[in-house]
């Protein structure tokens, strides 16, 4: 048996054997994104239903400048409420979303016919609050159009008169791609997995050699440096991969638990998708695991290398961040930039494009072949004695 | 054998070998007695391959370690400084694991590790995983990775250290049975005991040098003390470092 084989082998048994390893890495680790991004949905879709469609309670001021708008809205189903003293400070202090507050010039103004001026009282800030002013805005705006309607009858104008165009959105947007905008979270998940998978076996198999003082031992045997370093960076890599594996299964299997109704989309999950996303995001596991192997091994001590880690947990966020700001449309050169290209190419799955054969293989030989050069970086750090005894 | 010709090896300012030749033949116990930081592990690690030297001339079996590492590295069985196990496997896992590193075969490799078993005295723990182990039961399974591919030679740094009595008696009759084999033996270590009940030929290293060799005999004569441990703070001209 080659060299390399043998430290894989041992690796991988030892690790299997760490029950916290196999809990964070192979348990928790591929749970929580999908459990996350459920219950993100679920949240969300539970925040907008009920607000649509619970009763708009709404405190006025001044109710009886206006008895007619009163009316209407009772008759949208409007439940009035009387306002609070203070209907500034009432909304500052989140006692209330909204406040409608009808001045006393009111009717005055109506019955001159000049505009009549309403006042909703709103913290914007507040974002759950967006609904309930948008619906009362919606109200208000109906009100307003209908009376204008009235009165240009009674001059005997066309009411069309006040709209010369009229704005109709075909919507382009497929169920798929409008899901793909709630799932834009899915490739941070997956390469959070790649890195947390593989960031246990990382340190244990290079700071955590120093910390037991076996690294030495083992750099004795007759076996070429490069070949244990490959041995110890395939098994990192093992461990992204399966866990990379496992987030994808779990989600998988958690789709169906998906509140897609609710969010008016439906959403196609399919296995072909999914096994397009993996051969997208495994040679990130590469990538990731030489990566932290880099890291670990500059590290004296299992501590100092995991204060590291937390710090590699936001580099795969870079790209979500940068498309979250800028969406751009995908183009062929960044399947050049690793994590990037993962992250677009998974988006495009999601959204049920077809993804042509060249970008799968750019992206995967970019990455494949950054982390070949980190791989090689790696190898040759054990060759450097103050990196093997610097535990000391 | 090892061969060794004017080894020199600084880290930056600090000269920590500063020109030690000696030879450690086949068939004999061969000790370098020092303090601490006199250069011993150095002088070590430039043996078993793991540092470069910076001028001077190493041969072991006729081979250049820096040249032709791997196959000296089959030759050698090395037990350092830093004996650390993996305490998740078993101490027969981490035998084996060396083993396998040495590209032993299965049949070969489970034999000798019954052997070395029986020799080291490891029955009790042989199958229990490493996590908790004591000291001595830890120096057990260290020495018996080093050695699982019968190598001719036998490097120990302090191997003593940290060992209650009878682990220590147990070590000694395993390296007096391994000099009448015929195996190249060099042990380093501090306690003045261990050379004269040991050592057929001790090298007194001070300060990156050698402060004289010879066996014990020669020793006392040397530097006309009646005890060793007279004549070794003698001979380094200091206590400084021997009381740790």
């Amino acid at each position: 048996m080659s060299g390399w084989l043998t430290v894989f082998k041992k690796e991988v048994k030892e690790n299997f054997r760490d029950r916290r390893v196999i809990f964070t890495s192979l348990v928790i680790g591929p749970l929580f994104g999908p459990l996350l991004l459920i219950g993100m949905f679920s949240l969300m879709a539970d925040k907008t239903s009920e607000r649509m469609e619970e009763a708009l309670e709404l405190p006025v001021v001044g109710q009886q400048y206006a008895p007619n708008l009163i009316n209407y809205l009772i008759q949208e189903g409007v439940e009035i409420k009387p306002a609070p003293n203070n209907p500034e400070a009432a909304v500052k202090a989140k006692d209330e979303d909204v406040v409608l507050r009808i001045p006393a010039d009111f009717s005055e103004r109506w019955d001159a016919g000049q505009r009549a001026i309403v006042e909703v009282i709103v913290d914007e800030s507040r974002n759950h609050v967006g609904v309930t002013s948008q619906r009362l805005r919606r109200l208000l705006n109906a009100y307003s159009s209908q009376i204008g309607i009235l009165r240009l009858q009674l001059r005997g104008v066309s009411p069309q008169i006040l709209n010369p165009i009229m704005v109709k959105t075909i919507d382009q947007s497929t169920p798929t791609s409008r899901a793909a905008r709630l799932l834009s979270f899915l490739p941070y998940i997956l390469m959070i997995g790649a890195f947390v998978g593989g960031m246990h076996l990382a340190i244990d198999a290079t700071a955590g050699e120093k910390e037991r003082h076996s690294l030495e031992p083992l750099l004795i045997n007759p076996v070429p440096r490069w070949q244990i370093m490959a041995g110890k960076l395939m098994a990192t890599s093992f461990f992204a991969g399966l866990s990379v594996f496992l987030t994808v299964i779990a989600f998988r299997l958690l789709v169906p638990f998906l509140p897609a109704d609710l969010l008016g989309t439906s959403i196609s999950i399919t296995n072909p998708m999914l096994l397009g996303i993996l051969v997208v995001i495994l040679p990130m596991a590469i990538l990731a695991s030489a990566f932290l192997t880099i890291l670990a091994s500059f590290a004296k001590s299992f501590r100092e290398a995991n204060s590291y880690m937390g710090l590699v947990t936001l580099i795969p966020m870079l790209p979500s961040f940068y498309l979250m700001i800028n969406p751009v449309k995908a183009e062929t050169w960044m399947m050049a930039v690793p994590l990037l290209s993962q992250n677009v190419l998974i988006h495009e799955l999601i959204r049920g494009e077809q993804v042509s054969i060249s970008w799968y293989l750019i992206a995967g030989g970019t990455t494949l072949g950054l982390g070949l050069v980190l791989a090689a970086i790696a190898a040759t750090l054990y060759n450097r004695p103050r990196v093997i005894f610097s535990g000391e | 054998m090892i061969a060794v010709e004017n080894l020199k090896k600084s880290f930056g300012e600090v000269e920590a070998v500063r020109g030690i030749s000696f030879k450690a033949e086949d068939g004999r116990i061969t000790g370098l007695l020092g303090p601490n930081g006199a250069g011993k592990t150095t002088t070590l690690r430039m043996l078993y391959t793991l540092l470069e030297p910076d001028s001077g001339s190493i041969l072991i079996d006729g081979m250049d370690p820096h040249k032709h590492t791997i196959e000296v590295k089959h030759k050698l069985g090395v037990v350092p400084d830093s004996r650390g196990l993996y305490t998740r496997l078993t101490a027969r896992e981490n035998i084996r694991y060396f083993g396998q590193l040495h590209g032993m075969s299965a049949a070969d490799l489970e034999s000798r590790i019954e052997e070395l078993t029986g020799i080291l005295g490891m029955q009790e723990f042989i199958d229990r995983r490493t996590d908790g182990f004591s000291q001595g039961q830890r120096v057990k399974v260290a020495i018996a990775r080093a050695v699982v591919h019968s190598p001719q030679t036998i490097l120990l740094d302090e191997p003593t250290n940290g060992l209650d009595v009878m682990t220590t008696r147990a070590l000694r009759h395993y390296l007096l049975d391994l000099k009448k084999a015929g195996h190249c033996v060099v042990l380093s270590t501090h306690i003045m005991q261990e050379v004269a009940a040991l050592c057929d030929h001790i090298i007194i290293i001070a300060d990156g040098q050698i402060a004289a060799s010879g066996n014990a005999d020669e020793l006392l004569q040397q530097s006309g003390c009646s005890t060793l441990e007279d004549a070794f703070v003698k001979l380094i001209g200091t206590e400084e470092g021997l009381l740790s």
